[in-house]
């Protein structure tokens, strides 16, 4: 048993893995909207700075 | 007086004195807001963009159809006993703040779950209780902090429509292959005949032949269909060179490494789909907030009030309305069938059918048609018609509407691709031929290795990038087309037909004379302070022109609904109004607005109201008349007929009073003749001759609200532009066909290597790259040099 044989299974599983990742991406929707988000990830930072004393929501997604 | 504009919404504040908090606000709707905004803790939704907010509308009563289960099962995308969820549109959205308040619905009321918004399709999924909170209440919630959702006839039962991803998906799968097949095949580039290499090398290609399967029988199926397709109607398209090349590489690498005679191209293969899905991505740039398809379903509202037998009002839906229903229309809502009034006074504005943007009083006993807006108080009608079976609606039923513009459309790549088919399929059988004669062994290689390097990659990706990018391009310059192959249907125009009105005339502006004897200082101070308390838009507009004066206290002020105004100051009295209120029986019936005024009983004159033609308008036509035939098809009257010969060059042919089916006619006959027509239009009544057209244009003041059916939607602003687009789309195809030659340059240098016989893979791994990456940079460079021509 060679080490190529090993080394060739690590890179397919990892390949596939990141593939898995991305059908699964697509799949929940990511791809739908490549803007909003953009815009969403500055806000929390403005509300913990404006609103400190106030709890912060956090959206389950 | 010094300018204040609005806190809320930014219109200007300086005359409206509503002081809340040190900030000025337009009205009370706006104050109300941000009141319920500074309440709940939201006051940051005016840090991140200055005056975000829109004037909240009265919308007491206009909602009642969400009260009705039926509809609101049809409306949610996901319904339980305890959650319910629902994907609102809402027009309003158009900056961080929106999604920042709307994205904290829940601070505003805890029954909302989560609401996330999608902002290029200007919509918010909101997740909600429906035990403590309807979808009513929702629905007003939002509209009181001026997010109104707009609900129409095209939301029903379309809330499970899936979004296809599959391109996608076939671009992943086809990129994952690529990669690894390149890594695979890297180390028999250099042909080293080292010892772990050749006892490796067999399965390296069965790990390559494994990657190609999904890219060969999934990403790549759309070619083989088109391909079959194509062939089963007769026809070359671009897909099937591509869907033989690649079948031939997919074929000729399996039984290389079956027979072990070779390893095979399997990189080509997968690089070569790529590419091509890649071009295919590129050139879906489509404009999410907008829609194209629009017929007159997003219009339409889903419920409207019925009052029964007994009196009491009922919500129902649209498609339920039979004929002598008595229905009850209240301000502001949609008339969605053929009807007579029956009680009460009817504005009707018909904007949305015929793009005329004043409004029409009607009398009880008058017939409606389907398609205006009730735009003055509560009115009953009967029920003439069912929705289907109305005026305006029977026009979808042309089969106009069925058709297909682009299935019916040869596109340039695919009548070249016709000949190059041909060509390709006779070098590569002489070729075969020859070597038979010498090398017989090296016929069948020389066959499939034509076919391969023939593949048309970089010609099928010469249009796909090119139109892509003049897309983006126009896109900017906001105007925004449906697809690719109506910038190809743009350069072959050869005739131009207007709409007028909303179309050449703007509906915002309009120019107003006055005629009559001159009015004192004092009566243009009253006539002014009483225009002020009117909200009727004939009203606004002339006290927007009027200059500025005192604004009076009135004594006595007194609205007639259909008829006019009349106030008292001090011992002067006015009367402002239709010609019968102000008491002026010897008007000419003019075929023009009008609005009278009398001062103590005494006939001073009328104000006459014009649309305004669109700035440049006259220039436009005179440039275009050089290369197109100009025509304008007018559903109004001829009232305008002096002005607009005047104003247009004189071969422009003029038409009047032309109803729907008239303009669909006229250009089909044009057609018929030889003409390729672009039809330029606004409302509804033109949507049948948008289809019919080769090309329809749909002008909008405002691209997020309503525009007809179309290929095209531009901004009005960008009207006069229209000479630069049409050239740009020239351009287009000029630089297809530059690159198409570039194209041919490197299958000739391919070729030569096919039929000598000397097709090594590390050359097609080479040669196909770079000839589509060379493409993909030339019309890159090319469209940009003429998007900046046009700055």
């Amino acid at each position: 048993m060679s080490v190529i044989y090993i080394l060739l299974a690590i890179s397919i599983i990892v390949a596939v893995g990141f593939f898995i990742a991305f059908i699964l991406a697509v799949k929940s929707g990511q791809y739908d909207d490549s803007y909003t988000p953009s815009v969403r990830m500055l806000f929390e930072d403005e509300i913990i700075k404006e609103e400190s004393d106030k709890s912060i929501l956090t959206k389950k997604d | 007086m010094e300018h204040r504009s609005c806190f809320h919404c930014g219109l200007d504040a300086t005359s409206s004195e509503i002081i809340y908090d040190n900030k000025s606000f337009c009205c009370n709707g706006c104050k109300t807001v941000y009141e319920i905004f500074s309440e709940n803790d939201l006051t940051c939704y005016y840090d991140l963009q200055e005056a975000p907010g829109a004037t909240p509308k009265e919308v007491a009563g206009k909602y009642n159809f969400l009260e009705n289960d039926k509809i609101v099962e049809q409306l949610l995308e996901f319904n339980s006993d305890d959650t319910k969820i629902v994907n609102l549109y809402i027009p309003h959205v158009h900056c961080s703040s929106c999604i920042w308040i709307l994205e904290n619905l829940n601070k505003l009321n805890a029954a909302v779950g989560s609401s996330i918004v999608n902002f290029g399709k200007k919509t918010v999924r909101i997740t909600y209780n429906p035990q403590k909170i309807t979808l009513k209440e929702l629905v007003i919630l939002l509209s009181s902090i001026g997010y109104e959702p707009y609900i129409s006839l095209e939301d029903y039962s379309v809330g499970k429509k899936k979004t296809d991803r599959s391109l996608i998906y076939k671009l992943g799968v086809a990129g994952f292959a690529f990669g690894n097949v390149m890594f695979l095949s890297f180390p028999e580039y250099f042909e080293v005949g080292e010892y772990w290499l050749e006892q490796y090398k067999h399965l390296f290609r069965w790990l390559m032949f494994a990657y190609s399967l999904p890219v060969v029988f999934y990403s790549a199926q759309d070619y083989f269909i088109s391909a079959y397709k194509g062939l089963k109607s007769k026809i070359l398209n671009i897909d099937v060179p591509i869907a033989l090349g690649a079948a031939v590489l997919f074929i000729r690498s399996s039984i290389e490494i079956m027979l072990d005679t070779g390893s095979g191209f399997f990189d080509s293969l997968t690089g070569l789909i790529f590419f091509l899905l890649v071009g295919k991505f590129f050139q879906q740039k489509t404009y999410s907030f907008l829609s194209f398809e629009r017929d007159y379903k997003s219009y339409f509202p889903i419920g409207i009030t019925k009052i029964t037998s007994e009196g009491k009002e009922a919500s129902i839906q649209v498609y339920d309305i039979k004929k002598g229903d008595r229905l009850l229309i209240r301000n502001e809502e949609l008339i969605p069938v053929d009807c007579i009034l029956i009680k009460g006074n009817a504005r009707i504005d018909y904007s949305f059918v015929t793009g005329e943007s004043k409004t029409v009083a009607k009398q009880s006993g008058d017939k409606l048609f389907a398609g205006g807006k009730q735009v003055e108080g509560n009115i009953e009608v009967d029920v003439l018609k069912s929705v289907e079976q109305s005026y305006l609606t029977q026009l979808w039923s042309n089969d106009v509407f069925k058709k297909d513009k682009a299935s019916s459309f040869t596109t340039l790549t695919n009548r070249i691709s016709k000949n190059f088919t041909i060509t390709i399929l006779l070098i590569a059988l002489i070729a075969t031929g020859y070597w038979l004669l010498n090398d017989s062994s090296k016929a069948i290689n020389v066959f499939t290795a034509v076919l391969i390097i023939a593949c048309p990659c970089a010609i099928a990706l010469s249009a796909p990038f090119t139109f892509g990018n003049i897309l983006r391009i126009l896109g900017k310059k906001k105007f925004y087309l449906k697809n690719a192959s109506v910038i190809e249907q743009l350069a072959k125009i050869n005739t131009i037909i207007f709409d007028k009105t909303g179309t050449i005339t703007s509906n915002k502006e309009s120019s107003i004379s006055y005629d009559g004897k001159t009015l004192s200082d004092s009566e243009e101070t009253l006539l002014k302070s009483t225009l002020r308390g009117s909200n009727h838009p004939l009203s606004r507009s002339l006290y927007e022109l009027l200059n500025g004066h005192d604004i009076v206290t009135l004594d006595d002020y007194r609205e007639h609904t259909g008829k006019g105004i009349e106030a008292q100051y001090n011992d002067e009295y006015i009367k402002v109004g239709s010609a019968p209120f102000v008491g002026h029986t010897s008007d000419t019936a003019t075929l023009n607005t009008t609005v009278h005024v009398s001062t103590n009983n005494q006939y001073k004159g009328k104000f006459t109201f014009y649309n305004a033609y669109r700035k440049g308008l006259s220039q436009l036509f005179n440039t275009l008349k050089k290369d197109y035939d100009l025509a304008i098809l007018s559903g109004d009257n001829e009232g305008e007929k002096e002005n607009l010969t005047k104003l247009l060059p004189s071969k422009t042919k003029l038409l009047f009073n032309q109803k729907p089916e008239d303009k669909l006619e006229y250009i089909e006959y044009h057609q018929s003749e030889g003409a390729n027509v672009l039809m330029i239009g606004d409302g509804l009544n033109d949507a049948g001759a948008l289809a019919q057209s080769n090309v329809g244009i749909a002008i909008s003041e405002n691209v997020n609200v309503f525009s007809p059916a179309c290929d095209a939607i531009l901004d009005a602003s960008k009207f006069n532009e229209l000479t630069n687009y049409l050239k740009i789309s020239k351009s287009a195809i000029k630089i297809i066909k530059w690159s198409f030659a570039l194209s041919f340059i490197y299958n000739i240098i391919g070729l030569y290597f096919a039929v000598t016989g000397q097709l090594a893979p590390v050359v097609a791994a080479i040669l196909m790259p770079l000839s589509s990456i060379s493409i993909v940079v030339f019309t890159t460079i090319c469209t940009n040099s003429i998007g900046r021509k046009l700055e």
